[in-house]
């Protein structure tokens, strides 16, 4: 992470929530874009080593958009975004849920809102996440599967720091 | 009732008395000292981190003392830091994207 760029993350229990609040080097026009087009989308959203790949998007209220994490071994996890309003150049709140590859809504799996907002910082734009969760376990889950999916490299560095911690 | 270190975690009195007990293993009257409130509302947060399994109980002589379990408390760290971790690669990405995106405005 560049040091000179805001970052805030915060775990919000109480809420069922999550802040993230993240500062970009680039104006409103260029982030709003890079948050709403696949073509960029599919470029940045997936955490690597995973990709995002777009079957659809269609931004607008009530709009949606499909696409897959794609693994590193070629393993699929579909997912869908419903768009339920937009702000052009300010902000929008979407719906997000796990899916089968045909759209069918997972309903065992975690389910989510997120309300993202852009604010324009000069020549910078500051992006915030509200992630709201229905219930606690939901948040739970999506910590744990964060904690399983595809990130050992991360793993390894953190059982590093942690051994080195205890020493 | 459900508990988790997440809700032990939660409340301002039980991470003061984390902080307390990181330092030194301490008896419940010890650590009621240190706070403003009654000894039996030390004890439930006690308690609850307790069930949680943040802390421990151990027996000093005649006395109980409580301890803190690094090993839960590097479960919460390990948890958050590792969903922490996505959003910041994720971000870093971004950065990567957004530097394409001025580029090309740029020569058009």
């Amino acid at each position: 992470m560049r040091s000179n760029l805001t970052f805030d993350f915060t775990v919000d229990k109480a809420n069922k929530s999550i802040l993230i609040k993240r500062e970009f080097d680039a104006p409103v026009s260029m982030v709003w874009d890079a948050y709403t087009k696949s073509e960029y989308l599919d470029q940045w959203w997936a955490p690597r080593p995973w990709k995002a790949r777009t079957k659809h998007m269609d931004f607008r209220p009530g709009g949606e958009w499909r696409y897959a994490m794609v693994g590193p071994e070629g393993e699929e996890h579909w997912a869908i975004a419903r768009y339920r309003s937009v702000t052009p150049q300010q902000g929008f709140d979407v719906q997000d849920a796990f899916t089968d590859a045909e759209g069918t809504i997972n309903t065992n799996m975690p389910q989510a809102n997120w309300k993202v907002t852009f604010q324009p910082q000069g020549e910078r734009t500051i992006v915030e996440f509200v992630i709201t969760y229905e219930k606690l376990e939901d948040l739970e889950a999506t910590i744990q599967m964060g904690f399983k999916e595809g990130l050992s490299m991360a793993m390894e560095q953190l059982d590093e720091k942690f051994a080195a911690g205890k020493k | 009732m459900r508990r988790d270190v997440f809700q032990a975690i939660a409340d301002p009195t039980r991470r003061a008395i984390i902080l307390l007990i990181a330092a030194q293993a301490m008896t419940p009257n010890a650590i009621a000292a240190h706070f403003d409130i009654t000894r039996q509302a030390v004890s439930k947060h006690l308690q609850i981190l307790a069930e949680c399994e943040l802390v421990t109980q151990a027996q000093s002589g005649r006395e109980v003392i409580y301890e803190l379990n690094g090993a839960k408390m590097g479960e919460v760290d390990k948890w958050l830091e590792q969903f922490r971790k996505i959003w910041e690669d994720r971000f870093t990405e971004l950065d990567k994207v957004l530097l394409t995106i001025k580029k090309q405005r740029n020569e058009k």
